[in-house]
């Protein structure tokens, strides 16, 4: 058996980490976690989307978070902490995960 | 093809039938890359409907961290459909996010006692195909 290393993800003073779902990681070459800056959640998501090119649009539709992917800042939902204006400070921990929904869809209320 | 031990399936149903007429949804989690669904977690439908379903964001986020912790991924993610078929709707495959699980669907609409439908599919980039579903006793 070889030696496993893990791969290294070199945080910078001003970054933080954003954990990428399984069905964004094409963006990101695969990798489940990923650095970015920002001092807030708008911004970060404009570095992811320089970083990894087309993974902004995957999380924002016409200039506002889209409703069925959830963006939690240290397991807290952006959603009440101001949305995309939600404040991050470097060590931060971000994740983001797709809404597990669905449904007949016979009537969406 | 979806192998998953009849126990687990039974208690998929269960909570089917006991959510029925709202959709139940929920999760087999399983060792990451086992494809075998070992770990039964229903969850709540937190739009408490008979035609749409969604995990409660605080609860998602607890249930992949636990998996993260534990190696695992949502091998099944499964809900019901009360009125129609076992089979994706346009709203399923339009959320449908996670390209590797098997997706679940389970009727319990009128007519069907006691044989409601359990079927499994793969959703991927829009694309339902459906698959054998083999029970392990």
């Amino acid at each position: 058996m070889g030696i496993i290393c893990p791969t290294l993800v070199v945080m910078t003073d001003m970054s933080l980490e954003v954990r990428i779902p399984t069905i964004l990681r094409p963006y990101t070459g695969g990798e489940r976690i990923v650095e970015a800056s920002g001092v807030t959640l708008a911004e970060v998501i404009t570095n992811l989307d320089l970083s990894f090119s087309g993974l902004g649009e995957r999380l924002l539709e016409d200039g506002q978070l889209r409703r069925f992917i959830n963006i939690y800042i240290n397991d807290e939902d952006v959603r009440f902490m101001g949305g995309l204006a939600a404040p991050v400070k470097p060590g931060d921990s971000l994740t983001i995960l797709p809404a597990v929904a669905g449904g007949s869809g016979a009537t969406i209320s | 093809m979806l192998r998953i031990r009849r126990a687990i399936a039974d208690h998929m149903l269960t909570h089917a039938l006991a959510d029925h007429p709202d959709e139940a949804c929920g999760v087999v989690a399983g060792k990451i890359d086992s494809d075998l669904p070992e770990r039964f977690i229903p969850m709540l439908n937190a739009a408490r409907s008979p035609t749409f379903y969604e995990f409660d964001a605080v609860d998602l986020l607890k249930l992949y961290k636990e998996m993260d912790a534990a190696g695992e991924e949502p091998v099944v993610i499964y809900h019901s459909h009360t009125a129609t078929q076992a089979y994706p709707s346009r709203t399923d495959i339009s959320y449908a996010s996670e390209p590797n699980a098997h997706y679940v669907l389970i009727s319990t609409r009128e007519g069907l006692a006691g044989a409601e439908e359990f079927r499994s599919f793969r959703i991927v980039d829009g694309l339902v195909s459906e698959e054998q579903v083999v029970f392990l006793d």
